[in-house]
């Protein structure tokens, strides 16, 4: 009696079938999805340099005792972290053209958008790590006559990007995930690829699978580096 | 950089403290304060804790900004707000109790940096220099060594090479040897010895009343921000003036 109730509740033959992964089918669409892997790594590695200048600046104006550039930080950074991703990037993709008339690509649209977002939460990293740095350091550096921007670049920065390393690599962890949404928008990454083969052969799973593999060894490949440099960080001091 | 002569300096007072207020909101730390530094000359400040030594300390290379009164460096008010205060702080260098070495550069490198990224000294200049000091200071042998490696008074005599990489006129201590060790606190003062020797101005906060006596020419006694006592050290310590002075040298002493 129960055992015809589970036979019921079962998928047919033909569903798992199905299910067995079939790779021979897509194995000569591989090499353009693992195209993407550079597409995938450009985007990233730009926002997270542009983001990263740009969340150096907008902590420099988080700490200022200049309120107008202070508020502006605030405000900005509010409004990053209070919209979704996607709106943001939509919102830039297709509002650009609309207002200027360029014809912004999936690909710088993303950048842009990656570099704003990415900014804003970077801008809260930093402005804490240069808030943990002694102030003795900066008295020291002023004591000898040593100007804001170098007392900054040189003393301060570094001490404090060091504190903040494992946050940073995070950060561009989160980044390489989140660079997913770009395939929303047209740009021919790793997801976008997937899917791209998907609905070519009509697998859908390999593709995905794919995908989901080089993500996750890729996001692997960052986490190890990461303990890599901050052990060698932690010997020089 | 204005230069604005005062014309009662003529080049023997170092710093002209005039009036010297300072407050941090509603407390009053410093209550008109007035006194000459001459140069060449060792000033022990000394006091009570909370008595507004530090802050006055600070006061003179501006780190804390006066709250009202003046003060002039080499004939330069540097209250001015027209005053470049980056300029000023150049030629007055600062030891602080806790060193504040710069945890990421090597001895060398905490000595050279201020010389070649503030006056645009050459680099080999800037390290004979260095090396000129640490021989000085009695710590050669740690010319690449990270501050972290260092014991407490190896780290403020680095960090009084440091001072002395911009070539100061005027050198201010702050509680040099309070975060030290009783056993490294000699070597330190040694070293400050050696520099009052050489004519070098020098304004002191300490604790070491052997220290203030020994080297020092003159001592400001303060006491709830005001200058309560300002004399030479032999009538300081041997017939001091003021209620509160006795009181709190028969504490220390």
């Amino acid at each position: 009696m129960i055992l015809s109730w589970v036979a019921l509740l079962l998928p047919p033959q033909s569903v798992l079938a199905a299910f067995a992964l079939d790779f021979a089918r897509i194995s000569e669409s591989i090499p353009f999805i693992l195209g993407g892997i550079l597409i995938t790594l450009k985007f990233t590695a730009l926002s997270a340099i542009f983001g990263f200048i740009w969340g150096t600046v907008l902590s420099l104006f988080k700490i200022s005792s200049f309120k107008p550039l202070y508020w502006f930080s605030m405000v900005y950074t509010s409004i990053f972290r209070g919209t979704p991703l996607l709106v943001t990037l939509s919102l830039i993709y297709f509002a650009t053209p609309q207002l200027t008339g360029y014809d912004i690509s999936g690909f710088q649209a993303g950048v842009i958008t990656f570099a704003l977002n990415s900014g804003a939460y970077i801008s809260e990293v930093i402005r804490a790590g240069i808030q943990a740095i002694d102030k003795g350091q900066a008295e020291a550096a002023m004591s000898l006559g040593v100007r804001y921007q170098p007392m900054m670049l040189d003393i301060i920065l570094p001490q404090a990007i060091k504190n903040i390393l494992p946050a940073l690599v995070n950060e561009t962890i989160a980044l390489l995930k989140d660079s997913a949404l770009v395939s929303t928008i047209g740009a021919q990454d790793l997801l976008r690829r997937a899917q791209i083969v998907g609905a070519e052969k009509y697998v859908y799973f390999e593709p995905l699978l794919i995908v989901a593999v080089v993500y996750y060894a890729m996001v692997m490949a960052l986490t190890v580096t990461a303990s890599i440099m901050e052990r060698r960080l932690q010997r020089s001091s | 950089m204005t230069s604005q002569l005062v014309d009662d300096t003529n080049g023997k007072t170092a710093v002209r403290i005039e009036r010297l207020y300072k407050s941090f909101g509603s407390l009053k730390v410093l209550k008109e304060i007035s006194a000459d530094i001459g140069r060449g000359e060792v000033v022990a400040m000394i006091g009570p804790s909370g008595s507004g030594k530090s802050t006055f300390l600070r006061c003179i290379n501006l780190l804390e900004t006066p709250t009202s009164g003046r003060i002039t460096i080499d004939g330069t008010d540097i209250t001015d707000p027209k005053t470049d205060v980056m300029a000023i702080r150049q030629n007055v260098g600062m030891v602080f109790q806790h060193f504040n070495l710069f945890p990421h550069m090597t001895v060398l490198g905490n000595i050279m940096y201020a010389p070649v990224k503030v006056k645009g000294v050459s680099k080999p200049q800037a390290k004979a220099k260095a090396m000129d000091l640490l021989g000085k200071v009695g710590l050669l042998e740690k010319a690449d060594v990270y501050p972290s490696k260092l014991s407490g008074g190896q780290k403020q005599r680095v960090a009084i090479a440091r001072a002395l990489s911009m070539e100061p006129n005027i050198m201010l201590f702050d509680e040099p040897t309070s975060a030290l060790d009783p056993e490294m606190v000699k070597e330190v003062l040694a070293v400050m010895k050696d520099l009052a020797g050489t004519g070098m101005t020098m304004a002191i906060v300490t604790h070491e009343m052997g220290f203030a006596r020994e080297v020092a020419n003159r001592i400001l006694f303060l006491d709830q921000g005001r200058l309560v006592e300002d004399a030479s050290p032999d009538v300081f310590f041997s017939t001091p003036k003021s209620e509160r002075a006795c009181q709190f040298l028969e504490k220390v002493l």
